[in-house]
């Protein structure tokens, strides 16, 4: 009775904080309202035994992309209104036509893979979702856990090089021969040095 | 609950995703739209995780959070770039080829 009460509340937060993302014209109020849905989007989790995928969606989440889309907006002009101007509703009506047409594939689907059994079930039970985790990641799934580590450490340098090198210049703006003239001055001065 | 509840939840979400991908012009809220589509799918794997006993399903949901993380750190650094030259995030205005 308790999971069902809880399911439905959460469903409710869930979806109106989206809906409020989605809708509203504000970033600011798109920003805190995303952040607050991926914490309620976590007590799904938990709901569902995966603590530690709960942990996980509110540290990285809530604590690390919204930290950095936060960072973000401080470049942008975020307290002026969004201007969107909808040039073409006809096309509006056939992609929602499209949307609902989804909507019944999806919702049919559940009775479809009502049928479906899981082949290699990989759940080792200790009875602890984290001991488990950590069995299946570092066995089954190591490969691409340290591709994975490969990815952000690549996105991390590639974060950097694009928004932080050379602030006030950005060498991604400048034509080549600005840019060499840049790298050979940094190189007589190294050499001074 | 059953399966089937979380499956419509998780459709739900996802649904809300797509309109705000679509209506969006701006391309700030279309990266907010795409997270949100990110999530709803990590509540499906999650629940066809527990129901078929398989931790399989939670383990695609870490993958796609790491995906998540990353194409924010690039994202950004992409949206700066066009801020400062376009000095605007609309997409009507990143248009740069005629044609």
């Amino acid at each position: 009775m308790m999971e069902v009460i809880a399911f439905y509340l959460f469903a409710f937060l869930t979806i109106a904080m989206f809906a409020t993302t989605v809708l509203t014209n504000n970033a600011l109020y798109a920003l805190s309202s995303l952040a607050a849905g991926m914490i309620f989007i976590s007590a799904f989790y938990f709901m569902l035994d995966a603590e530690f995928l709960g942990v996980v969606q509110i540290v990285v989440y809530t604590g690390a992309v919204m930290a950095l889309y936060a960072f973000g907006m401080m470049f942008f002009d975020t307290i002026a209104d969004v201007k969107e101007d909808i040039k073409h509703p006809k096309l509006v009506f056939l992609l929602s036509g499209g949307i609902a047409l989804l909507v019944v594939v999806i919702f049919t689907a559940p009775i479809i893979s009502g049928n479906i059994i899981a082949e290699h079930p990989m759940s080792p039970e200790y009875g602890n979702n984290v001991k488990d985790v950590g069995l299946v990641l570092f066995t089954k799934y190591l490969v691409p856990f340290e591709l994975a580590a490969v990815m952000l450490l690549v996105a991390m340098i590639g974060g950097i090089i694009l928004a932080g090198k050379k602030m006030d210049v950005s060498i991604t703006q400048l034509s080549e021969e600005e840019i060499d003239k840049l790298s050979s001055n940094s190189e007589m001065t190294k050499d001074k040095k | 609950m059953m399966l089937n509840d979380y499956l419509i939840l998780s459709t739900i979400l996802f649904c809300i995703g797509l309109i705000g991908v679509i209506r969006r012009k701006n391309l700030l809220m279309l990266f907010f739209a795409s997270e949100i589509m990110l999530n709803a799918v990590n509540v499906g794997l999650a629940a066809v995780s527990k129901f078929h006993g398989d931790l399989s399903g939670q383990m695609f949901a870490f993958f796609i959070i790491a995906v998540a993380a990353s194409e924010v750190a690039i994202g950004l650094g992409l949206l700066i770039l066009a801020y400062k030259r376009k000095n605007s995030l609309s997409l009507d205005n990143l248009q740069s080829m005629g044609g």
